[in-house]
C-alpha cells in the first residue's frame, strides 16, 4: 500500500495543486474551531466556510488527479509537508478569534476576485472558480464585517484585530506571486479593497519591511508539519482505510 | 449565550416562491447585519431557503397567555367557518 506519493508538476496541475492546497489548508484550520467557537451561531459559520473551502479543494484534486494520475484522497493524506504548496498565509495557527478573522479576510479579499476573473476566462478551472466565487463572496463579506467589529468594537477587541493583522500582514505579498498560466490580480486592487474595509475598522494597515515566501515552493513554516501529522494521520497509520 | 452585546432576532424563512415566509428559530447577534449572517448560517445550511427576514425579539407584540380564553375559544364552536362544505370541482386544481 503506498504511503507517500509523487506528483509530475505539469503547469495545471501545479495550479490546481497550489489552490486546492490553499482551500484545504485554510478549510482544515478553520474546521479546528468546531465546537470552541466564541458563539455558536459563529461556530456554524466557521464550519460552513470551513466545508465551503474543503469542497474547492475536493474539485481542485480532483482536477489535478486527472492529470496526475491520482485520486482526491490520495493528493491530500499521501503527500509529505515539502510537497504541499499552500501559501504560508493559510498555514498559520488559529490563534485567538480575530486572528482567524484576519486570515480569513486578508485571503478572501485576494481569492474572490481571483474566482471571479478566472471564472469568465477559458480555463481548466473556470468552471470551479464559477462555482467558488459564490462561497468566497460570502467568506469575504463574513470576515468583513466581523473585522469591522472587532477593529472599531472594545479596546480590547481593537488590540487584538490589529495584534492580528500585524502578524499577518508579513505573510501577504506570497499571494502575488505568479502561478502557471494563471490570471493575475493587481495586488494596488487588493490593498485597496483591504483600506475599505481597515478604514471602517478604525485599523491600521501595516507596512512590513520584509514578506515571508516559499509556501508555494514547499518550504513550510512550522506550523504545517503539526497540521498535517494531524489531517493525515488515520491515512498515515492505517493506509488504504475507508469509511 | 445571551449578553446584552448580542441581542436575540427571530428569523424567518421563505423555501419557496409563492409560499411565506415562516419561523423557523431565533439567533443571537450584534447587529442586524451580523444577524442576517447568523441565520443564513444556521438556518439554511441544507437549501432551505430562497428568503431571509430577521426581526428584533423584542419588537415582537405576543398574545397575553392570560386572555387565551378570551382571544380564542370563542372560534371553537363556529365550524361553519372552515371551508369544508363545499365539493371543489376536480378542475379547479390543488388550492
Amino acid at each position: 500500500m503506498t504511503t507517500t506519493i509523487t506528483v509530475a508538476a505539469t503547469p495545471l496541475a501545479r495550479l490546481a495543486l497550489a489552490r486546492a492546497d490553499d482551500a484545504l489548508i485554510l478549510g482544515h484550520r478553520l474546521s479546528e474551531w468546531c465546537g470552541h467557537a466564541p458563539i455558536l451561531e459563529e461556530d456554524l459559520s466557521l464550519a460552513n466556510i470551513a466545508l465551503d473551502l474543503i469542497g474547492q479543494a475536493r474539485s481542485l484534486y480532483t482536477l489535478a488527479g486527472a492529470v496526475t494520475g491520482h485520486t482526491e484522497d490520495q493528493l491530500a493524506y499521501l503527500r509529505d509537508e515539502r510537497q504541499f504548496s499552500n501559501l504560508l498565509l493559510v498555514e498559520q495557527p488559529n490563534g485567538d478569534f480575530a486572528l482567524t478573522i484576519a486570515r480569513l479576510f486578508l485571503y478572501s479579499a485576494y481569492i474572490d476576485p481571483y474566482w471571479r476573473a478566472l471564472g469568465a476566462t477559458d480555463s481548466a478551472l473556470s468552471d470551479i472558480a464559477a462555482k467558488a466565487e459564490k462561497e468566497s463572496g460570502y467568506h469575504l463579506r463574513h470576515s468583513a464585517e466581523w473585522l469591522i467589529r472587532l477593529g472599531d468594537g472594545t479596546e480590547e477587541s481593537h488590540r487584538r484585530a490589529q495584534s492580528a493583522l500585524d502578524r499577518l500582514f508579513p505573510f501577504t505579498a506570497e499571494m502575488f506571486d505568479p502561478l502557471p498560466d494563471d490570471v493575475a490580480i493587481d495586488p494596488a486592487d487588493w490593498t485597496a479593497e483591504v483600506d475599505t474595509i481597515l478604514t471602517h475598522a478604525t485599523l491600521t494597515r501595516p507596512s512590513p519591511a520584509w514578506q515571508h515566501n516559499g509556501g508555494r515552493a514547499g518550504r513550510h513554516t512550522e506550523h504545517l508539519g503539526h497540521l498535517l501529522a494531524e489531517m493525515q494521520h488515520l491515512q498515515r497509520t492505517h493506509p488504504g482505510a475507508t469509511w | 449565550m445571551s449578553t446584552p452585546a448580542t441581542p436575540l432576532w427571530e428569523v424567518f424563512i421563505r423555501s419557496r416562491s409563492g409560499l411565506a415566509h415562516r419561523h423557523v428559530g431565533s439567533v443571537h447577534a450584534a447587529d442586524a447585519t451580523l444577524a442576517m449572517q447568523a441565520a443564513r448560517d444556521v438556518y439554511t445550511r441544507r437549501g432551505e431557503g430562497l428568503s431571509v427576514w430577521i426581526v428584533p425579539s423584542n419588537a415582537i407584540i405576543a398574545s397575553d397567555p392570560a386572555d387565551k380564553e378570551m382571544m380564542f375559544e370563542p372560534t371553537a364552536s363556529k365550524i361553519y367557518r372552515h371551508p369544508t362544505f363545499y365539493e371543489v370541482p376536480d378542475e379547479v386544481g390543488h388550492m
